[in-house]
């Protein structure tokens, strides 16, 4: 099964909302409650970061027997240099971004924390794809 | 402790979940950063002390299964943030204490730290 979900970046109000949808689908198929966390709080994350950096977004969710598949895919200013990125405090979120409670460049570390794989693809000027897979065993 | 306890000790008011009030409470973090908050692994019984007060908290919540929040320095709540709350069974305080007061008292209340 597969769905797609639209993020528009800078809507603050409704940041999460597909996080929380994803969050109803996997426990309803009886996912377990730690990897459903696992798995909402890597795509939150992911999602937020969309919001907060990007112009616009799609978050590709492939669910399969075994395990989800997750594709968020953004156009925006793309990430330079990923490996700094992913360096905790390392940040350039806005002050709106930190009023929300995000922007402490803990954003990327937390994904990599709760994902079993996680492959990053960024260019400058167009936008950045973050792809991740949780196992359900 | 209580929900309902808690919500004496530092003269909170409800704002939604007040059927739940009797559930207990094993320990406490605190922080504004939501970042922070999803770090946390177990949260079992766990409140959640925060002076930010907006839409991403409620949703933070959501996301590490946590179902008690007490919002500090009577900042405000919006009919959309507690409508989402209630949609995850959430139990929401609000006190007028700050962030400091608020877990001094319910440190030296016997309260520990979830870490």
């Amino acid at each position: 099964m597969n769905f797609v979900y639209h993020v528009e970046g800078g809507d603050f109000t409704n940041a999460g909302s597909t996080s929380s949808q994803v969050k109803r689908m996997l426990k309803k198929i009886g996912v377990s409650p730690e990897i459903v966390k696992r798995t909402v709080v890597a795509l939150y994350e992911a999602e937020v970061n969309i919001v907060a950096h990007a112009y616009r977004g799609d978050i590709s969710v492939d669910l399969e027997e075994d395990h989800v598949k997750i594709v968020l895919a953004d156009e925006g200013p793309g990430i330079p240099d990923i490996d700094k990125a992913m360096q905790k405090g390392y940040s350039t979120a806005s002050q709106k971004v930190r009023e929300m409670g995000f922007g402490a460049g803990m954003g990327l570390p937390n994904i990599k924390n709760n994902s079993d794989s996680l492959n990053i693809t960024s260019e400058v000027g167009k936008g950045t794809t973050i792809e991740f897979i949780n196992y359900f065993q | 402790m209580t929900l309902e306890e808690i919500k004496n000790l530092v003269q909170g008011e409800i704002i939604c979940g007040e059927e739940y009030l009797n559930q207990q409470i094993d320990c406490v973090f605190a922080s504004d950063l939501m970042s922070d908050v999803l770090t946390l692994k177990d949260v079992n019984n766990l409140l959640l002390l925060t002076g930010l007060s907006n839409l991403q908290s409620i949703r933070t919540c959501e996301m590490s299964d946590i179902n008690y929040l007490l919002i500090v320095r009577g900042k405000e709540v919006t009919e959309e943030m507690k409508e989402l709350a209630e949609d995850n069974d959430m139990v929401v305080i609000r006190t007028d204490y700050s962030m400091y007061k608020t877990s001094g008292i319910l440190y030296s209340a016997g309260l520990p730290a979830v870490y």
